[in-house]
């Protein structure tokens, strides 16, 4: 290559980052970057996320000009839940000083653990990403609120147990199928699934399902149809999802006994048809636009035209609901931030410490116009997952239905599982650094 | 007029056979050096640094590693992701196993794990050839992706599954971690990819470049003028896969930070077989090309909206990039199918005999 081609190269590149940097800056605001992907294999999920993230964002810039008077500037980076195209829109926002960043793939997420306490950006990986994040100690950049897919775990073991009418003692005995996707996020509960097989005395059954075979499973649900599992626990992602349910209806396996971690959305059961009623996934916040908050975004966002959703009625969905619950804690996060420090122009810094005082009641849920949306939310500096409660919906063939109470995880079981695994991590990316951030007392 | 060699006279057979053998040549090429050592670590931002020139020069390696084997010696391989990631595992297990050793060395030391693998599922490709070897080696692929995901040992148990890099130094200097300056891991990088892009290019201009190229354009008659063909092909798979494992290791420990197995997806693979063929078969420089083309100009499409002050969504950008870098790679496929670095020959071709073309 010839030093004219490089020169040029340089330049082009050069002109595209800086300028890009000034804007963001020029005045007292706040910048949120979304990580989002509305392109790729898992758009179907990435899209509902990313918009209900967006519009809850854009509704406080439209309707309350932001956050107690500095608007945000909100820009979406488009990733395609690809780690390298992750890591060079984290490279791309750096710049312009983000005061957190949500990576939405725990691929992404896992590199910007270590950044994030020399790049002083705080993460969010909302219920995704490393378990062992939980723990503020080790992890004080990281928060992963409301629950750890370990949590999950228990909390579905629970339900089936509440079916089989009794406690846990009421698994004994019982065929447990699990089908996962095959990479970090699915394997992530087997420690925990070898461990209380055999304390609760269930037979656990495994089928792995590899990411590019995500959309042929046939051979895990022919060997479901012979190995008869009493229940079935799905934790998959994108075409997973759709595809298990379909497979799950084929087979005839019944439905009120499928049980999926928080993940799926109303496109993943729809797909399968009217088999697929009775479906079941655990969430932690309410489904449709029935509040007033989502009533705002209606009509300050989405009938002004400033929203990408396809149709009105995406208002209100699992996903969309998802990324309005996301960018709640964002929201709040930043609120807090400038309580405790008084500026109005937060940092990344600050909002670290906004996260570890976060504190949503019932009385601020109402005043957001988020009543009934969801369980309280209260962050600490020792726990930054909060291990929250969970409930079960059903699919009832149009939307899903909250069909159980709120869940607790069984913390007993999951929480040596976290310090053992937060443990093991400082560890081995030795020498990590002991959490030298103050703790904000609340 | 500037771009001539004449005058410049060969005395001893060194220079007669010389990689450069022109004067302008030279100085280019250290010109090249210069901006590449000296302007883009003074003046090259964090962005350009970090998420520009380090994979391309990572993916560069990557692409010569693919040339070597498919360019140099006409096998064709889909396995180079997962050669990658065995030189990336390799590296992650000896730096954990050997802490006190510098990571640079189990860095380069990790392309030899790769080479022995690269060889072990080489073997086939004395008995097949084109399109069966590379089934073949899409085995290779699918086989130790299937071991990234399940040998447990290979990422010390970790619950993530994923591989972590950890903080290590060099003269006191953090390399890897996340201390690491972006302007560090380029500069170690462009060191490594430098260095191994010299040696490659002195053995393909040497006996067993040449053997290569024998057994590429006719295998029967390189056998016939007596190159054993076994060896020589499980030379090239070993060389090549040698280059894709440090450019994995390198890829883990300089650029990603951390890695899931599917960072080393079939996608990668055929990433590195576009670059080979865009930047052109046989061709150093090409590999560079290729990789240009590949990483860096969706980078610079996907920045031109913002800087043109463009209000376009993330994700449409995302979806002209793929159309017009779609449209580019057949446009220069059809104005060139010998790739870039023949567009790249034809152009100090014109320039020699410019401004008196004949």
């Amino acid at each position: 290559m010839s030093l004219k081609n490089w020169l040029y190269a340089l330049s082009a590149a050069a002109s595209l980052t800086l300028p890009a940097v000034h804007d963001a800056q020029a005045e007292d605001s706040i910048y949120v970057p979304l990580f989002t992907y509305r392109t790729g294999p898992f758009a179907g999920s990435g899209t509902p996320i990313a918009n209900g993230m967006h519009d809850y964002l854009t509704l406080l810039n439209e309707r309350d000009g932001g956050i107690g008077g500095v608007k945000l500037i909100v820009e979406e980076c488009e990733t395609g839940y690809d780690t390298k195209k992750g890591l060079e829109c984290y490279e791309s926002v750096k710049p312009k000083k983000p005061v957190l960043v949500n990576p939405w793939s725990t691929g992404i997420t896992l590199p910007l653990i270590p950044k994030a306490a020399v790049d002083k950006i705080p993460v969010l990986s909302m219920a995704y990403g490393l378990s062992a994040s939980a723990k503020g100690d080790t992890f004080p950049w990281i928060f992963n609120p409301p629950a750890t897919y370990w949590d999950g775990f228990t909390q579905i073991l629970q339900y089936i147990a509440t079916q089989e009418g009794g406690g846990i003692e009421k698994l004994k005995g019982k065929k447990i199928g699990y089908i996962y996707l095959d990479a970090s996020f699915g394997r992530e509960p087997l420690p925990l699934i070898e461990q209380l097989s055999k304390e609760l005395g269930f037979e656990a059954k495994l089928y792995p399902v590899a990411a590019a075979d995500m959309q042929n499973q046939s051979s895990q649900w022919l060997s479901v149809r012979r190995d008869k599992p009493d229940y079935m626990i799905l934790y998959g992602w994108g075409a997973l999802n759709a595809t298990a349910v379909k497979e799950a209806v084929k087979t005839n396996y019944p439905m009120e006994k499928f049980i999926s971690i928080w993940w799926p959305s109303e496109d993943d059961a729809k797909g399968a048809g009217d088999g697929a009623k009775g479906f079941k996934t655990l969430n932690w916040h309410a489904v449709g636009a029935d509040f007033p908050l989502l009533a705002d975004i209606q009509k300050h966002v989405v009938d002004a035209g400033k929203s990408q959703v396809s149709s009105k009625d995406k208002v209100g969905q699992v996903l969309y609901n998802r990324g309005i619950y996301n960018s709640m804690l964002i929201a709040e996060a930043i609120r807090k931030a400038q309580e405790i420090t008084g500026n109005k122009v937060v940092t990344g810094e600050d909002v670290r410490r906004g996260l570890e005082g976060l504190n949503i009641d019932e009385a601020r849920l109402k005043e957001i116009g988020l009543e009934g949306f969801t369980g309280e939310v209260k962050l600490s500096c020792a726990d930054h997952n909060g291990h929250f409660s969970t409930f079960v919906q059903s699919w009832n063939g149009t939307t899903y239905e909250k069909v159980s109470d709120y869940i607790a995880p069984l913390s007993d079981k999951v929480g040596p599982l976290l310090d053992a695994d937060a443990k093991a991590y400082a560890e081995k990316n030795a020498p990590w650094p002991a959490r030298s951030e103050a703790c904000d007392a609340s | 007029m500037f771009y001539r060699e004449t005058g410049q006279f060969k005395q001893s057979y060194a220079a007669d056979q010389a990689v450069f053998p022109i004067l302008q040549d030279r100085l280019g090429l250290a010109a090249i050096l210069v901006v590449a050592f000296v302007i883009v670590p003074l003046f090259g931002n964090e962005f350009l640094l970090a998420s520009v020139m380090v994979p391309f020069l990572i993916l560069s390696l990557g692409a010569i590693g693919l040339n070597i084997l498919v360019g140099y010696t006409g096998l064709l391989s889909l396995g180079s992701a997962a050669f990658m990631g065995v030189g990336a595992y390799a590296a992650y297990k000896l730096s954990t196993i050997f802490p006190g050793v510098n990571i640079l060395v189990w860095i380069l030391c990790s392309g030899f794990f790769a080479a022995g693998i690269g060889v072990l599922f080489g073997l086939p490709s004395l008995r097949i050839k084109g399109f069966y070897l590379a089934v073949a080696t899409l085995a290779a692929q699918f086989f130790l992706q299937w071991c990234f995901v399940r040998i447990s040992w290979l990422y010390n148990d970790n619950p993530s599954g994923a591989i972590e890099v950890p903080a290590r130094t060099l003269f006191g200097l953090a390399i890897t971690g996340p201390s690491a300056t972006p302007v560090t891991r380029y500069l170690v990088v462009l060191v490594i990819v430098v260095g191994m892009t010299l040696l490659a290019s002195n053995i393909v201009h040497g006996r067993i470049g040449r053997t290569w190229m024998a057994v590429r354009d006719m295998d029967i008659a390189a056998q016939l003028m007596g190159i054993r063909l076994l060896p020589a092909k499980l030379l090239a798979f070993a060389v090549s896969s040698f280059y894709c494992g440090v450019s994995g290791a390198l890829m883990v420990f300089l650029w990603l930070g951390a890695a899931e197995p599917s960072a080393f997806d079939i996608k990668l693979s055929f990433l590195l077989l576009f670059m080979v063929i865009i930047g052109g078969l046989g061709s150093m420089i090409g590999s560079f090309f290729g990789a240009a083309l590949i990483h860096i100009l969706p980078i610079v499409i996907r920045g031109l909206p913002e800087a043109l002050g463009l209000p376009i969504a993330a994700a449409t950008v995302e979806h002209l990039t793929y159309l017009i870098v779609g449209a580019l790679i057949i446009f220069f496929l059809i104005v060139e199918p010998h790739g870039l670095a023949r567009l790249w020959q034809i152009a100090k071709q014109k320039l020699r005999v410019w401004p008196f073309p004949y």
